[in-house]
């Protein structure tokens, strides 16, 4: 049915429709991935994709690239070994915010500290999808969820914040209004050299949408128009998300570091001379 | 062109909403899953911008240019 679709030629299609909900924004996110993977100059064979656990994670799944659906919170620490073992991948971690940032939240800030080469994808959904709309890191301050049912109490993280100052290279936020922007800032995140953070915002109108009173998928795409400002460049300390619902889009950082083998074999090579051979890989 | 994979709609509406040339509207009957999917009620209105195949979460919609069909 999918087949003559020009994206699926890096679905799987046999695994379709997928379990999503409908009015959930992490097929669109899925699409403007496949078409980033198919527009980045890179053959599909040298692209993998490491998921964690969760709505998000079943992404891996759905991709017919080389793809892993690791345990919870893990995809970064996978991948990480991934490319240790073969430097020529280019690897993408496709996760969502709860397993990115409260279980594997450690993981993402040495990834970014080393600038281990490589992408990472959350899609931020403010809850947990999966288990029944839990508080996570970045459900705004007053949301209410099932673990909060007179609002949450907390201060949400700052994702783009949070990347850039453990060290990112490339940071983006976009919602899945925006698409043809994601697009594009995926595309730019796999060819930068280095650890690039796209975050993409994207509803869950079954346990986020529904009991916050922001309607159906349709609705709160809706409000991401009304209530999205682009502002490339902005200082990430002024992107924080609120009950509001007001976002700030864009690209804010683009920068050069040496990569985490980049540092290795210079700092070896200056050390033991002539006899280092660059480390490229155990493959 | 429009081309819609009815069975694989969802009926988020999402293509229908934001198609800049106003093409697709919801149909009355039911697909196999029970949503009602899109239909064409303006297809020569359709400029292939491909905006509704990049929204669609479920894969089920896509536009192209006649130009690169023909």
């Amino acid at each position: 049915m999918v087949n003559n679709n020009p994206v699926s030629d890096l679905l799987r299609t046999d695994r379709m429709p997928h379990i999503w909900c409908s009015g959930c924004g992490l097929g669109t996110t899925v699409n403007c991935f496949v078409r980033a993977a198919a527009g980045c100059g890179l053959p599909p064979d040298q692209i993998t994709v490491v998921s964690g656990i969760g709505c998000t994670g079943r992404v891996a799944g759905y991709l017919k690239l080389d793809s892993f659906h690791t345990t919870h919170g893990r995809p970064i620490p996978f991948a990480t070994g991934l490319k240790l073992a073969n430097p020529r991948l280019k690897v993408v971690v496709y996760s969502g915010d709860g397993d990115l940032f409260a279980i594997g939240g450690n993981h993402f800030i040495h990834a970014a500290r080393r600038n281990m080469d490589m992408t990472v994808i959350c899609v931020n959904n403010f809850t947990y999808g999966m288990t029944g709309g839990q508080v996570t890191p970045t459900t705004p301050t007053g949301a209410i969820a099932s673990t909060a049912p007179y609002g949450n109490t907390e201060d949400p993280f700052n994702l783009p914040y949070l990347a850039d100052s453990a060290g990112a290279v490339y940071v983006a936020r976009w919602t899945t209004f925006h698409v043809r922007q994601a697009t594009k800032a995926m595309k730019e995140a796999i060819q930068k050299k280095g650890f690039s953070f796209v975050e993409l915002v994207s509803p869950c109108p079954t346990l986020y949408g529904r009991r916050n009173r922001m309607g159906d998928g349709l609705d709160m795409m809706e409000g991401y128009k009304e209530n999205s400002t682009i502002r490339n460049g902005a200082d990430t300390r002024d992107v924080g998300m609120d009950i509001s619902g007001k976002i700030v889009c864009g690209k804010f950082v683009d920068r050069e570091r040496p990569s985490f083998l980049e540092q290795y074999n210079t700092r070896l090579a200056a050390r033991l001379g002539p006899s280092y051979k660059n480390y490229e890989g155990v493959l | 062109m429009v081309t819609i994979n009815p069975d694989m709609c969802k009926g988020c509406g999402i293509c229908i909403r934001f198609c800049p040339a106003g093409v697709l509207e919801f149909s009355d009957e039911f697909n196999s899953k029970g949503y009602h999917p899109p239909r064409a009620v303006r297809p020569e209105a359709c400029t292939g911008c491909d905006l509704c195949g990049i929204y669609c979460p479920d894969f089920a919609i896509f536009g192209i240019l006649l130009k690169t069909v023909a």
